[in-house]
């Protein structure tokens, strides 16, 4: 052996450094003390944990069986209300976020002012839930779906707004360049430059907040912004739990279909 | 360093004390001035980062210049703004080393995009582009050797050398005065790239549009173009036909010799 192969013997590997390996078990140990502290103060009534699963029980027993003369009298009507709640929100939010998204984009927008004043508004839009800013749309407009539309949309705004900005962004710049270098103007740059480059992601936002929207607009009704919301309120209040396993029966299987039929679609469109 | 070549006819593009510095103080274009005839194919060769493509790039000012002026049949490019240098960039065609097409479109609309800076945008926007301008894209999908088949096809679908011909038909349908094309045969494989270089020297001669070529090879360049510029360091070091491209100039671009 010359004196260089046995240089090579004894060199260590480790994984972590002693510090990592400090820093990960004093992350376990922190974790485990978290959960034994959160246990002790999470206040649990045993009395109500025990019976739980009776309460449960009792509670289906009451539900069913589903009062089904109840969807042709007052569900079938609230239901396509919400559809129309959660179609024409997330058409307006379309509409309202579409030039903002192009004014966030950093590739788009030079302008660092409008830039942060897109993002400020669609931040102020998605840190307030759904159903506070129904709360807010109700006392303005009364009552009734004009309010759940116009909380669905302003909702709305931040998210197909932040996604879309950011799916802007992510445009190639190579063919926008090539337009530029026709001499062609900005509104042919944006039609046919960014604009094939980020359709299929458009789609794909606007389908899928139109499905999130759906199951926002159910709840809607429980501050009164109209919808199935408003029946489930009434069913909830006057304790007709026949009606109220069928509202949530009815929820559950719309969901499940705008699921998959959005889903379907996306798939066609990327 | 050989003598500037006589120009033979008024130059349809002058470049004048051309500088351009990103950063204040470091000059990536150390003041270059050549004049181009409105004939023919200029290669610009030397090696990486020596700022040919930001040379190309003041010329239609996708960069724009520190100072110099850029004289395109006598209107100084480098003074406009807005809507007059859109209109001047319409006179001027681009080929990129990345095609730079707009993938999810069609080739046919990939090639009228040419025409941008001259359809009303409504009629861009409802794509009812003219029928001249259309035909005019038909002939050339034929002119660059693809054919009419190919005008519905999607741009994503096609091969690199594919997509460099509809880059090229997308230049020559501004009817430009000029086609610069930036490093147009670096992403192809070495037959499509002689291919490509073919196309372009068919078009200069056929068509009479001068093109100025950066290009790594050297030897396509001797081969397809009428005069060579050899920059290195931002400085021109040679100027000159083909012929006259020795050893010892490739030295000076390039630096060292071991490479040749």
């Amino acid at each position: 052996m010359s004196p260089s192969d046995l240089s090579l013997e004894g060199r260590k590997w480790e994984r972590f450094t002693p510090t990592e390996r400090f820093a990960r078990t004093a992350i376990y140990l922190i974790t485990a003390m978290a959960v034994i502290w959160s246990l002790r103060t999470i206040d649990i009534i045993p009395e109500f944990l025990y019976d739980a699963p009776e309460q449960t029980a009792d509670l289906f027993k009451r539900m069913w069986p589903f009062d089904w003369a109840f969807y042709p009298a007052a569900i079938h009507s609230a239901l396509i209300e919400t559809f129309h709640i959660a179609t024409l929100g997330t058409i307006l939010a379309i509409v309202m976020a579409l030039p903002l998204s192009f004014l966030a984009a950093r590739n788009f927008t030079k302008n660092p002012i409008l830039r942060w004043l897109a993002q400020f508004i669609f931040v102020s839009s998605r840190s307030v839930n759904s159903l506070i800013w129904a709360l807010l749309f109700v006392a303005v407009f009364g009552p009734g779906a004009l309010a759940g539309v116009f909380s669905i949309a302003v909702r709305s705004i931040g998210f197909v707004g932040k996604l879309f900005g950011e799916a802007l962004e992510e445009a190639r710049p190579g063919p926008i360049e090539a337009l530029e270098a026709t001499g062609a103007p900005r509104s042919m740059i944006l039609a046919k430059g960014y604009w094939p480059q980020v359709e299929p992601a458009f789609w794909s936002i606007a389908l899928l907040r139109w499905d999130i929207n759906i199951r926002e607009s159910a709840v809607l009704g429980l501050v009164g912004a109209g919808g199935i919301g408003v029946a489930l309120d009434a069913a909830l209040n006057n304790l007709y739990w026949d009606q109220v396993g069928l509202i949530l029966a009815v929820i559950f299987t719309v969901v499940v279909i705008t699921e998959i039929v959005t889903s379907y679609l996306r798939s066609r469109i990327l | 360093m050989s003598a500037p070549r006589p120009m033979l006819a008024e130059p349809v593009l002058s470049v004048r004390a051309l500088r351009k510095e990103y950063q204040p103080g470091k000059p990536v274009l150390k003041d270059i001035s050549l004049d181009f005839a409105p004939e023919g194919v200029t290669a610009i060769i030397g090696p990486s980062g020596t700022g040919k493509s930001t040379l190309i790039r003041c010329i239609n000012r996708l960069v724009d210049p520190t100072a110099g002026d850029i004289l395109l049949k006598g209107e100084n490019l480098a003074r406009l703004t807005g809507r007059d240098l859109r209109n001047a960039r319409r006179r001027i065609g681009m080929v990129f080393q990345e095609y730079n097409l707009v993938e999810r479109l069609s080739v046919m609309e990939n090639i009228l995009s040419g025409r941008l800076g001259y359809v009303s945008p409504w009629r861009a926007f409802l794509r009812k582009f003219p029928q001249a301008d259309i035909d005019r894209a038909f002939a050339l999908l034929d002119a660059v050797g693809l054919g009419s088949d190919f005008a519905t096809r999607r741009a994503d679908k096609l091969s690199g050398g594919q997509r460099q011909r509809v880059g090229i038909a997308r230049a020559i349908m501004q009817e430009p005065a000029l086609i610069l094309a930036d490093e147009p045969t670096s992403s192809l494989d070495p037959k499509t790239s002689v291919e490509i270089m073919e196309l372009m020297g068919e078009i200069a001669k056929t068509r009479a549009i001068p093109i100025i070529i950066n290009i790594h090879n050297v030897e396509l360049a001797k081969r397809y173009a009428s005069r060579i510029v050899g920059m290195t360091g931002g400085n021109v070091v040679f100027d000159g036909p083909p012929e006259a491209l020795e050893k010892h100039h490739l030295s000076e671009i390039y630096g060292g010799e071991d490479w040749q």
